[in-house]
């Protein structure tokens, strides 16, 4: 077993809350991200994930929880032989749901995320920002009531990643809570209200947001 | 939660040809093409194995009913004997018994004519005792007991023997059951070296897309939905693989049977129609080959999602 790359944190995230994970590249926030995401499992402590303790989970009980997570990786994790369409309409697929029920909703949302031309093509023809899109409306499309976007404005401008986290803080007004691994400053500041967890050195310093 | 995010009524329709549904694994893989390759040559090689199978079952519930439903009467006299009394003799008897249909002589010309592919032509046999032979037919598929013929004989013209070729034909029915178990070892081996090898396609196939199973798990997906996906997958290649094999299996019976009716039609064809009857397929033995067909695509699909789940269920 190597070195732990985070230990001895608490924290909680609330429901309905919209916070920011920052820290330097290496600090441990994509582990993070990815141990709330139940991806990996603690080699100590504990991790409680809508009430319920993370190591005593059945198969079942994971695939009903990841259910009501969403996700954006910073690698994207598009599949390459399905198209921008069904990547986005996979979460929905994968709940047994016919398309016909869910093809209007996944058409306006990659609409929505400007990706309306490009429903037909896959990933490997995208550009980092059209996945990097396509990869946010995947994890939106099934309305989370936790949201987890490890860097989702990293490769896309300003202006559109301005948009992108406008679309975040619409999620969280309607009920998601949301957690954006970033180190982008200029952004954390534009969302002030957000809480900051500041990951470093393997430890977690926490700085609330101010009202909005 | 359940509230769309957005609204569908704005949504409009994509454009024509959109792709919506496609498969979750993908389905053009050098992997994939060479199991459809494997399956295809087991599924002919399976088919041609039950085809024989069939064909030898058939053949030989052919002879055997021929040949009991035949008897011989060899009527072996002594050098005082007249010859042609005794065979008129044991002609009248075999004729008068209930269980026989007909009885024909053979005459002393075609006796000696039975043996000149031992012997040669062109021998002056009269000098030698030549048995005399007398075809019997029986009346019905042959299951009549002859011991009161035979007792009769036996009685009236103690020279002749009767043999109502059950010994032979229990010799017919106990090679051609060999074979046919013969067969359907072959078929049943087979069967288990393309499971074998759609075993390792799986394997394979959860390997190569270990990616897809991962972003599957972390976007909701249950391990019986994933198992249904590589099922489905695995069904339509073993489907593909399938039709191949089982058309060339049904082109090659139906060539085979061309064949031996223009061979029956030959010098010779007739002996090889009576040892092999005439390479036919009856209309149950192509259906027999649908359902090999068949077989394979379920067992494909089956022992896919099979091996799937197992996979699965060891996963963190």
């Amino acid at each position: 077993m190597g070195p732990e790359v985070v230990g001895d944190l608490n924290f909680s995230v609330a429901p309905q809350s919209f916070q920011f994970l920052t820290g330097p590249s290496g600090a441990g926030k994509t582990t993070l991200m990815r141990l709330m995401l139940l991806s990996l499992r603690p080699t100590r402590g504990t991790i409680r994930v809508f009430g319920r303790d993370a190591a005593a989970l059945s198969k079942d009980d994971l695939t009903t929880l990841r259910r009501r997570i969403g996700a954006v990786f910073q690698d994207f994790r598009l599949l390459d032989h399905l198209t921008t369409y069904e990547n986005v309409a996979l979460p929905l697929r994968a709940m047994g749901r016919q398309e016909s029920a869910y093809r209007a909703e996944v058409v306006e949302l990659l609409r929505w995320v400007g990706l309306g031309d490009r429903m037909n093509a896959s990933p490997p023809v995208l550009s980092g920002g059209e996945k990097q899109r396509a990869a946010i409306a995947r994890a939106l499309i099934v309305r989370p009531e936790l949201l987890l976007a490890d860097e989702p404005t990293g490769n896309v401008d300003p202006g559109l990643a301005r948009r992108l986290l406008r679309l975040f803080v619409e999620l969280h007004r309607l009920g998601t809570a949301v957690v954006i691994a970033t180190h982008d400053l200029q952004l954390m500041d534009q969302f002030g209200f957000a809480r900051r967890l500041v990951v470093g050195n393997g430890k977690l310093t926490i700085f609330d947001g101010q009202p909005s | 939660m359940n509230e769309p995010i957005v609204d569908p009524i704005l949504a409009v329709q994509p454009e024509p040809g959109f792709q919506t549904n496609a498969p979750l694994i993908p389905r053009d893989s050098v992997a994939g093409r060479a199991l459809v390759v494997v399956i295809a040559i087991m599924t002919f090689l399976a088919c041609l194995t039950a085809g024989a199978a069939l064909l030898i079952a058939d053949a030989s519930q052919a002879w055997r009913s021929d040949v009991l439903r035949d008897a011989t009467i060899q009527v072996k006299p002594q050098p005082s004997d007249d010859v042609e009394s005794l065979v008129a003799k044991a002609v009248a008897i075999a004729a008068q018994a209930p269980e026989v249909e007909s009885a024909h002589a053979l005459s002393k010309a075609e006796s000696e004519k039975l043996l000149e592919p031992w012997l040669g032509a062109g021998l002056d046999l009269s000098q030698l005792p030549v048995p005399r032979l007398i075809l019997v037919r029986l009346r019905g598929q042959g299951a009549e007991d002859l011991a009161t013929l035979r007792k009769a004989l036996a009685s009236a013209v103690p020279q002749a023997d009767l043999d109502d070729h059950r010994v032979w034909a229990a010799r017919l029915g106990t090679m051609a059951d060999a074979v046919v178990i013969l067969a359907a070892a072959l078929f049943a081996l087979m069967i288990v070296a393309m499971g074998t090898a759609i075993g390792f396609a799986t394997r394979g196939a959860m390997a190569g897309n270990r990616e897809i199973i991962e972003v599957l798990h972390l976007v909701g997906a249950s391990d019986t939905f994933i198992a249904r996906e590589f099922q489905a997958h695995f069904r339509r290649l073993g489907l593909h693989g399938a039709v191949i094999g089982g058309l060339a299996a049904i082109a090659f019976f139906a060539l085979a049977s061309l064949l031996s009716f223009w061979w029956a039609h030959s010098p010779g064809g007739e002996e090889i129609a009576a040892m092999f009857g005439s390479f036919a397929l009856r209309s149950s033995g192509y259906l027999a080959l649908g359902v090999v067909c068949a077989a394979v695509t379920l067992l494909t699909g089956l022992l896919s999602r099979t091996i799937v789940m197992r996979h699965l269920q060891t996963l963190q």
